[in-house]
């Protein structure tokens, strides 16, 4: 089951996991240690809503690349069918398969919706440290935008500000 | 965080394409593009639910084009920015239907050569609107007003505000959205 109660929360540190980003290449979350990271679970690829979350994504590529963050798209689908996906939407970050054994990390993000047998549509924003910062579950059928997660990256900054006075975020 | 998500922010100012009484109880913000399919039957949808709502609404238009997905949008919403600045909201107005209205025609109807035509329509000057694109000189506009929809949630297009609350219910009818409108909380 996937609800409130069971995503991940902020303060959580993030399971790390090791998904299939092509047919012949894997992305790990710890490749990434250093910078943020934006996970976005959806559904399924081809459905019209996730389309326009995703496309959404693609267009604002360049804010998230402000905050240094890395944006990766998570799914059940196979390897081959985010290839076909991300060529027709020309999408121009990773989608990551979390195809086999089925839905294993979103389980694992507490995000897994098992009479449907896909992710939720869920966000989090996870910072350098590998700690997640914020989580977000999507009611269904409705596509969350990207406002949440700008604000978090823009705390995510913030507090690095703080934490360093004076140093480069 | 300072505001829930789904929040219109900055609110409706002096800056926004306003249809309607400033002291109209519901306001009704899009987020379009002028190339997108969906605002265009959209545009369909909402001269009869203004109509309907009469003097109680007001409608807002802002820029949200895809320009990944339409590659004409970007130039679209400049246009219509020149149209604006020449000639006036009216203008705007009439330039915003122009679009909506040939968004179909061929798929080079939302070509500059076609703006710039539909910006004569409208009452402008086409080669100023001409120079304009050229020059991007609403660029920074457009994009401004693509941020705004973004950071206040914005999930695709159209995107609709009522009263400063992400619409996220159906606006494909002219009965149901009318109703939706009238039951916000004002």
């Amino acid at each position: 089951m996937s609800d409130a109660s069971t995503i991940l929360k902020a303060g959580t540190p993030a399971p790390d996991f090791s998904l299939p980003v092509t047919p012949d290449q894997r992305i790990s979350l710890s490749d990434f240690r250093g910078r943020p990271v934006v996970l976005a679970f959806y559904p399924a690829d081809w459905s019209p809503v996730c389309g326009d979350q995703l496309a959404l994504y693609n267009e604002i590529l360049s804010e998230f690349h402000k905050h240094h963050a890395e944006l990766l798209g998570i799914s059940v689908d196979g390897a081959w069918c985010h290839g076909a996906y991300a060529s027709a939407r020309k999408l121009h970050f990773p989608l990551l398969s979390d195809f086999e054994p089925k839905g294993a990390v979103a389980r694992q993000y507490g995000v897994y919706r098992e009479r449907e047998g896909t992710a939720a549509r869920a966000l989090f924003v996870i910072d350098g440290d590998g700690i997640i910062r914020w989580s977000y579950l999507s009611p269904t059928g409705v596509n969350p935008g990207a406002d949440g997660i700008l604000d978090a990256l823009e705390s995510l900054d913030a507090g690095a500000h703080a934490a360093s006075p004076g140093g480069a975020a | 965080m300072t505001s829930p998500q789904g929040t219109l922010r900055p609110p409706v100012g002096t800056d926004d394409h306003v249809l309607g009484p400033d002291d109209a109880p519901i306001t009704l913000v899009e987020y379009g593009d002028f190339q997108c399919p969906h605002c265009r039957r959209a545009h369909g949808v909402l001269p009869k639910v203004l109509k309907r709502l009469g003097p109680r609404v007001r409608f807002v238009f802002r820029h949200f084009p895809l320009a990944e997905s339409h590659p004409n949008a970007v130039h679209a919403a400049e246009a219509a920015e020149s149209v604006a600045a020449q000639a006036g909201e009216e203008a705007f107005w009439r330039m915003h239907d122009l679009m909506y209205d040939h968004q179909r025609d061929s798929d080079d109807s939302l070509d500059d050569a076609h703006l710039v035509r539909y910006a004569e329509q409208a009452g402008a000057d086409p080669a100023t609107v001409a120079l304009d694109l050229a020059g991007q000189t609403y660029e920074e506009r457009v994009k401004s007003s693509f941020m705004t929809g973004v950071r206040s949630g914005v999930n695709g297009t159209p995107t609709f505000f009522v009263n400063g609350a992400r619409f996220d219910g159906d606006w494909t009818r002219v009965e149901s959205f009318a109703a939706a409108l009238e039951e916000v909380p004002t």
